[in-house]
């Protein structure tokens, strides 16, 4: 239900002109809701941006979703994988 | 990977009749300057409160989806877990808030300069919100207008 909570609220924040981008951990709720810029995580539930206290796999996860809002080319929805490296 | 089968047994059949609330059509705001100039704000849904403040409701039918503003400036260590699921590990955002909630890592793309600075109040919801009717019909636009008058070009949404 996070998942969705939150593309509910990016999707309000995109059409009072704020760009959003979403991190989802359930790859089906981001196909059935669509949030406008996703980006899916492969990790736990509880654990957006993998194991905790490791600020560079942090750092790594929010940069990839950063990317999807520079991308002048994306149309909506994108829905985008983060692969860890 | 999350999945649903991680979730219990009631929640999966919950879950295997819901509704997902489709956004349709999907709205569209491009990034009006580069990320060095933008200011950000954080969403959580991981139902983090300031001391001092109300705990979501978790005995309100379809889910609370009400919203609280966690100041720019906010030690991480004193935020307090009100999120109502069991559906989720929480010891990972307790031994590490930021899992949940960025604040620190985004503190460090200003002084970076990834990122042009912060907002000065960034929002936490609390996810279970199985009717999200009042969500979209009064949370979320109140939570855009606030962000919208403070001037905030981007967000970054975290689930749990």
């Amino acid at each position: 239900m996070c998942n969705q909570t939150v593309s509910l609220v990016a999707a309000e924040l995109e059409r009072q002109g704020i760009s959003t981008v979403t991190l989802m951990l359930l790859r089906r709720v981001a196909e059935e809701v669509r949030p406008p810029r996703a980006l899916f995580v492969p990790f736990p539930h509880g654990y957006p941006l993998d194991y905790p206290n490791d600020p560079p796999r942090q750092h790594e996860v929010i940069e990839a979703a950063l990317r999807l809002l520079e991308d002048p080319a994306a149309k909506p929805p994108v829905l985008a994988d983060y692969t860890p490296e | 990977m999350a999945t649903f089968d991680e979730l219990s047994v009631p929640v999966r059949m919950f879950l295997k009749g819901y509704r997902w609330r489709r956004i349709d059509p999907v709205p569209w705001a491009p990034l009006r300057k580069p990320l060095s100039a933008s200011r950000l704000a954080l969403i959580s849904s991981a139902g983090w409160v300031l001391p001092g403040q109300e705990p979501f409701a978790r005995t309100l039918a379809g889910g609370d989806g009400s919203f609280r503003e966690i100041p720019a400036d906010t030690d991480l260590s004193i935020l307090i877990d009100a999120h109502k699921s069991q559906s989720f590990d929480h010891e990972g955002m307790h031994r590490d808030p930021n899992l949940a909630f960025p604040l620190d890592r985004a503190r460090e793309l200003v002084e970076r300069g990834r990122i042009g600075g912060l907002n000065h109040r960034h929002l936490s919801f609390m996810g279970s919100i199985t009717a999200p009717g009042r969500l979209v019909r009064d949370h979320a636009p109140e939570a855009a207008l606030l962000l919208v008058e403070d001037g905030v070009d981007v967000a970054l949404l975290v689930p749990v």
